[in-house]
């Protein structure tokens, strides 16, 4: 389980997060949506500790994240990055099994571009897509290797960061689906931001509002369409006018 | 007053601030290097590529310089009927400074811009958060393998240019200065001593240092966007010639001050 309790974060006078209290249930998947701009990745990389927070405290499992030895704490964590985050000068495969022929769970070479193989049809794409290099690939394939690397090592916990920016409705259908289905299938304990609400219906067991720094409203996706919290009624149908001022 | 002091004092303490953070930078650097692991796939890779692949530009660059060498010499010296001594100019300005400053500028054309450029672009691609999240320390994986490749492999950058560029004097010298290809090679050979050469070795290894060294610190301390990535690329061209430069002068002072 992941816990947040007051966690703050500055960039200089831009205070992004406020204090903000969250908890990630075990084998659950929570969607945190919000504005643009409202800091929604700088909280999931607080939580992997990219970013440093300034204040209050992240636990995994009841231990605070940033006295964790780094290499087996992040060693639970898979994360699919917005733009896939791939590395330009390295083969698919060789993206994919990136984790597996290095450090605590290296394996021989061939074993490591099996799994990759295995875990880049398991999105969907054909074993002849792992010869190629990421800027051979279109959006959509990126993202699935994404989610391939992503899940290469059988993480415990998988961050999805925007998963389905810049994809076709159809391509980001495609993308949920497969996101939900390996969480469910993996047992995993799965954190995805996203302002997609398609997404959110279709990833989500449970949901959390981010505004102006902290949680606004938390709650099963099933109560999503029904709570009365203003700020969460104008971001799920999209209104202009509202407690969320339209120009931040 | 007080408003002309601040105006001083900013861009001062900007700048001392700027060689606090890369003299950090260098020294985490430096303890990675000891440390396991070890990326050997990757220290090969940016062997062949600031090493190999710089040759053509170096080579190049030293070919002509021995030929211009060779002829300013020969009309500088006519003046007071000097001229025989161009061979032993040629070999040791190619060896103690030419070719090690003038091969260490275009590899930190080539070299500091290009890796700037890459790790920049990782950096705003969360490239290199990626490699964190997948366990590997972006220092040891892209820092460390560069230093080390441009620290090792410069020096023999720097011998070869310094055997092309004599070798442009020498084809100067034989076509253009009427001087006897024996009696050239063998001046120049008699003439240069160990440490002409091993001294513009040693240039190239700290100048390779630098090249990579500002690649990487700027390439990581790049901003967000293309003009991010083109800034931290131009000041890194800009930062390894200007030290590339000063250095030069202090290592010849060390070397060669009576």
């Amino acid at each position: 389980m992941i816990e947040l309790k007051g966690v703050t974060k500055s960039f200089g006078q831009n205070h992004v997060l406020r204090g903000v209290d969250l908890t990630i249930p075990s084998g659950k998947s929570v969607v945190v949506i919000g504005g643009s701009g409202t800091g929604k990745s700088v909280l999931l990389k607080c939580i992997l500790g990219l970013v440093r927070h300034d204040g209050g405290q992240i636990t995994l499992d009841g231990q605070d994240v940033t006295r964790a030895e780094r290499d087996p704490f992040l060693a639970r964590f898979g994360m699919l990055f917005q733009g896939g985050a791939l590395f330009d000068s390295l083969r698919v495969w060789e993206n994919v099994a990136f984790r597996l022929m290095r450090g605590a769970l290296a394996r021989p070479k061939a074993e490591a571009r099996e799994i990759a193989i295995e875990k880049l049809r398991r999105v969907g794409l054909k074993p002849d897509v792992a010869e190629l290099f990421p800027a051979e690939l279109s959006g959509g394939m990126q993202k699935r290797v994404g989610l391939a690397r992503a899940i290469a090592a059988e993480p415990e916990i998988i961050f999805f960061d925007e998963p389905t920016t810049g994809l076709d409705p159809i391509m980001a259908g495609v993308i949920n689906d497969l996101i939900r289905e390996i969480v469910v299938e993996m047992g995993a304990t799965a954190m995805t931001i996203t302002h997609d609400l398609t997404s959110v219906r279709a990833i989500a067991d449970r949901v959390a509002m981010l505004h102006a720094g902290r949680i606004q409203w938390t709650g099963p996706v099933a109560e999503m369409d029904a709570t009365p919290d203003p700020y969460v009624q104008q971001f799920i149908h999209g209104r202009a006018i509202g407690p969320i001022e339209a120009v931040r | 007053m007080t408003g002309a002091l601040a105006a001083i004092g900013r861009p001062v303490l900007a700048a001392l601030a700027a060689v606090g953070r890369v003299a950090i930078f260098a020294a985490s650097a430096l303890g990675h290097l000891f440390r396991p692991p070890w990326y050997i796939r990757e220290f090969g890779l940016q062997v062949m590529q600031i090493g190999w692949f710089s040759l053509p530009v170096v080579g190049l660059t030293a070919i002509f310089t021995g030929g211009a060498l060779a002829l300013q010499i020969y009309a500088g010296g006519s003046r007071f009927n000097a001229e025989a001594v161009v061979p032993q100019i040629v070999a040791i300005g190619m060896a103690r400074e030419l070719g090690p400053v003038l091969g260490g500028l275009m590899v930190a054309a080539r070299v500091a811009s290009s890796i700037a450029a890459e790790i920049g672009t990782m950096k705003v691609t969360e490239q290199i958060d990626a490699l964190v999240t997948l366990s590997t320390n972006p220092m040891k994986y892209l820092t460390i393998p560069r230093l080390l490749a441009a620290t090792l492999t410069m020096p023999v950058l720097v011998g070869a240019g310094d055997a092309i560029g004599i070798m442009g004097g020498w084809l100067v010298g034989i076509s253009r200065l009427e001087f006897n290809s024996a009696s050239y090679l063998r001046n120049t050979v008699e003439f240069l001593e160990f440490w002409d050469i091993g001294s513009g070795l040693v240039k190239g290894a700290v100048f390779g240092f630098i090249v990579a060294l500002m690649g990487c610190y700027h390439g990581m301390n790049s901003a967000r966007g293309a003009q991010g990535v083109g800034a931290a690329t131009k000041a890194a061209v800009v930062a390894a010639s200007v030290l590339i430069l000063a250095a030069n002068y202090l290592l010849t002072e060390v070397f060669f001050s009576a």
